[in-house]
């Protein structure tokens, strides 16, 4: 006998009496008592809220959402009308609620970054501006940032007949910004096409001629020539079709503009007030995943003779990302789920419409869950890319 | 903000919470605890605003008042509880609130799947819009195109949006959660339209506009909004007591009683207005209340006609007529069904 089948015949034997004094055995009891708990305690308030609605004969269930919604919204990026259903309403929020949050996203990084690096900057003045810009935005609540920016543009700017009017076909009003957009023709389709076209070749590029430098050294110019391929193939696409350009210029008609794009004054001061807002927690973000990599690393990259690009591209970035990323995420969080502040000041957002679908059907509990599970998705699937980028840029440890 | 969602998470708990219910609870609660809880109008002049020494004054708060004054005959057993748009129902939903007496459209919805009942109606009121003067408007039919400020929540943007499409025409919501936001923008000249229900737009024009003569109220009245206070399902003698309270009000009114000349009817010998006063007994004793109920609602809070004018009639900042809300007697649409 060895002390090996010994153990085993110790393990066996403890199995069989299932002894509340075994750790391995207690904590399975305990578990298993906690989740029971849980899942009783879940049940019982799920169990009790239908008895009490039905009751109360208040609706329940999600059939609703096939009803005729009645409701206008005033921007929306599908099609809709007040004949659609409520389904199609709250799709409309939930997109109108994603372009916020992408584009606040892109806004806030750009913003969030030249002001970090400013805060470094060894002019004094461009730093301290930059000090300033964080104090403020970081520590006046966003909802009052919004009511700000959105009387801001309400207020100051022109009459629809009055508009102020910078460049030809461009008009500021208090109805939003209006610039010229050209009118649809099929080449603009293609141009899209070639546009993706064009960013998969220069993926493509970037690879063989990392593969080739790795073989003979050899460096090609890989920034121009993706450069090219982006911008030149739609370019081409647009020269074969035909060169439009026939353009959809706004003009004042009965009480609006027609024609053209708009950016709506709520899109606007949702946009650029979560933007800012969010830009002054993104700034120290990344002043200290800089300040994070010690300087001896910068010095050490110049000592070998790289670039100060290169330097800050290949030794002090990727060591600096390592710290940036993981609080990054949590700020892309917090912008997106802000973006239901938009309540206030009248954009359509998904909070919105649920609000309005809410009061017409009475069906809040289903509403608010629909409003919880959107917002969960959005924020795992923003979760879920930034972790995987995050372990895309992790320093390999060799 | 989110006080809309919040008080919606707030009814899922406690209605998950809540033990088994049973009929009667309601007014079986109101008694125990002492005085009514009252859901309100966050500031609508007219009817249910705080005055300046902070006291709730209006129609919808008078009704309350009433209701407070034939249980326990004292106009101050009332507690009020200022609701968004989207808080009241939750709220009345929840238990939060007593009765719903916040400018509130009766609607077949509301009625069943949102659960309430809703006591006669306290003024008819129907939905109109209200536009600059510089922009010329005449009529509702010339709006193609306008850009209409509407608060979310309410009946206004389903009949705003039905309206257009009945005649065929365009508009651009802009649809804010605060009715304050809503006028704000509106004065501000981010839209073209308010619309809200014709008396709502009375009093902002009264009470907000910086100046009430540059902004025309248009002639087109596009929805039926019967305006009604509310309890939730499951109290039917609560129900019925809120319910004559406003009958009483108005039967007093048909009877020319008045808070002023009320003793002088105590003789009477018209046996409805001794039915009404508890001269002859039975009235109060069906609804659970003393035989006074009726004379002291009468006595200290008015018969319908004084809440009105007092309230938002033609003397009043409001400057409405009775219109719809005149007695059936005089061409309006008031009636009261018979106490006996």
């Amino acid at each position: 006998m060895t002390s090996e089948s010994g153990g085993a015949g110790r393990g066996a034997h403890s199995g069989f009496t299932l002894s509340i004094n075994d750790p391995t055995v207690r904590a399975v009891v305990f578990q298993v008592l906690i989740i029971g708990a849980v899942v009783l305690l879940g049940w019982w308030l799920v169990h009790n809220t239908l008895d009490n609605l039905a009751r109360r004969s208040i609706a329940t269930g999600f059939g609703f959402l096939e009803r005729e919604a009645s409701f206008g919204i005033g921007e929306s990026m599908i099609d809709y009308h007040p004949r659609d259903s409520y389904g199609r309403a709250f799709l409309v929020g939930v997109l109108n609620t994603l372009k916020v949050s992408v584009i606040g996203i892109i806004v806030a990084t750009v913003i969030g970054t030249l002001v970090g690096i400013a805060r470094l900057s060894s002019n004094w003045l461009l730093a301290k501006l930059a000090s300033l810009y964080v104090e403020v935005v970081r520590n006046v609540p966003p909802l009052l940032q919004l009511f700000v920016w959105y009387a801001v543009i309400t207020e100051s700017m022109p009459s629809v007949r009055e508009a102020f009017n910078p460049l030809p076909g461009v008009f500021l009003s208090q109805r939003g910004i209006k610039i010229p957009v050209p009118e649809s023709d099929p080449v603009w389709n293609w141009m899209i096409v070639a546009l993706l076209v064009g960013v998969a070749a220069a993926i493509a590029m970037t690879r063989w001629a990392r593969a080739r430098q790795a073989r003979t050294g050899q460096p090609f110019p890989v920034g121009l020539a993706s450069l090219g391929l982006i911008f030149g193939m739609p370019l081409l696409t647009w020269l074969v079709g035909g060169a439009p350009t026939a353009m959809d210029v706004p003009r004042v008609q009965g009480f609006n503009f027609v024609g053209g794009a708009t950016m709506s004054p709520e899109f606007f001061a949702i946009l650029f007030g979560l933007s800012i807002y969010t830009a002054g927690f993104i700034a120290e973000v990344v002043r200290s995943g800089i300040v994070a990599v010690n300087w001896g690393q910068t010095e050490a990259a110049r000592s070998l003779g790289l670039s100060s690009g290169n330097t800050l591209r290949l030794v002090v970035l990727p060591q600096a990302l390592r710290v940036i990323v993981p609080p990054l995420t949590s700020q892309y969080l917090n912008l997106t789920k802000n973006s239901s502040l938009a309540l206030a000041i009248g954009y359509p957002d998904l909070v919105s419409i649920a609000n309005t679908t809410i009061n017409q059907t009475g069906q809040s509990i289903e509403g608010v869950a629909m409003i919880m599970g959107t917002y969960l998705t959005i924020s795992l699937g923003i979760s879920l890319f930034m972790n995987w980028y995050n372990k895309r840029i992790a320093l390999v440890e060799r | 903000m989110k006080s809309g969602i919040l008080a919606a998470a707030a009814v899922a708990l406690s209605i998950g919470a809540a033990g088994t219910a049973h009929a009667g609870q309601t007014l079986d609660a109101i008694k125990q605890k002492g005085f009514i809880q009252c859901g309100v109008n966050t500031g609508l002049a007219g009817f249910s605003n705080p005055d300046s020494s902070g006291n709730w004054t209006g129609l919808d708060v008078d009704v309350c008042r009433a209701v407070a004054v034939a249980l326990f005959n004292d106009p101050a057993k009332v507690k009020f509880t200022p609701l968004s748009a989207q808080q009241r129902f939750p709220a009345i939903q929840s238990g939060e609130v007593d009765i719903l007496s916040r400018n509130t459209t009766w609607t077949l919805t509301r009625d069943t799947s949102v659960g309430l009942n809703f006591a006669p109606v306290t003024y008819y009121d129907g939905q109109g819009f209200m536009v600059s003067k510089k922009l010329g408007v005449k009529s509702a039919k010339e709006l193609n195109g306008a850009t209409v400020c509407v608060q979310s929540g309410t009946t206004t943007e389903l009949n705003l949006a039905d309206y257009f499409r009945a005649t065929n025409m365009q508009y651009n919501p802009v649809v804010i959660e605060s009715v304050d936001e809503v006028n704000a923008a509106f004065f501000a000249g981010r839209c073209d339209v308010l619309t809200t229900d014709a008396s709502g737009l009375a009093g902002t024009r009264a009470a907000v506009a910086p100046n009430p003569a540059d902004y025309v109220i248009l002639p087109e009245i596009i929805s039926k909004e019967p305006l009604a206070p509310a309890v939730r399902h499951g109290d039917d003698q609560w129900y019925d007591l809120v319910t004559w309270t406003v009958y009483a009000m108005i039967d007093a009114e048909e009877n020319g009683i008045t808070s002023k000349n009320i003793d002088e009817f105590m003789n009477s010998k018209n046996p409805s207005i001794q039915r009404l006063l508890g001269v002859s007994p039975g009235m109060g004793k069906s609804l659970g209340v003393d035989e006074k109920w009726a004379y002291n609602v009468i006595k200290k809070v008015g018969n319908y006609g004084e809440v009105f004018d007092r309230n938002v009639g033609p003397n009043t900042a409001l400057k409405l007529e009775r219109g719809l809300n005149a007695l059936w007697t005089k061409g309006g649409l008031q009636y009261a069904m018979p106490l006996r």
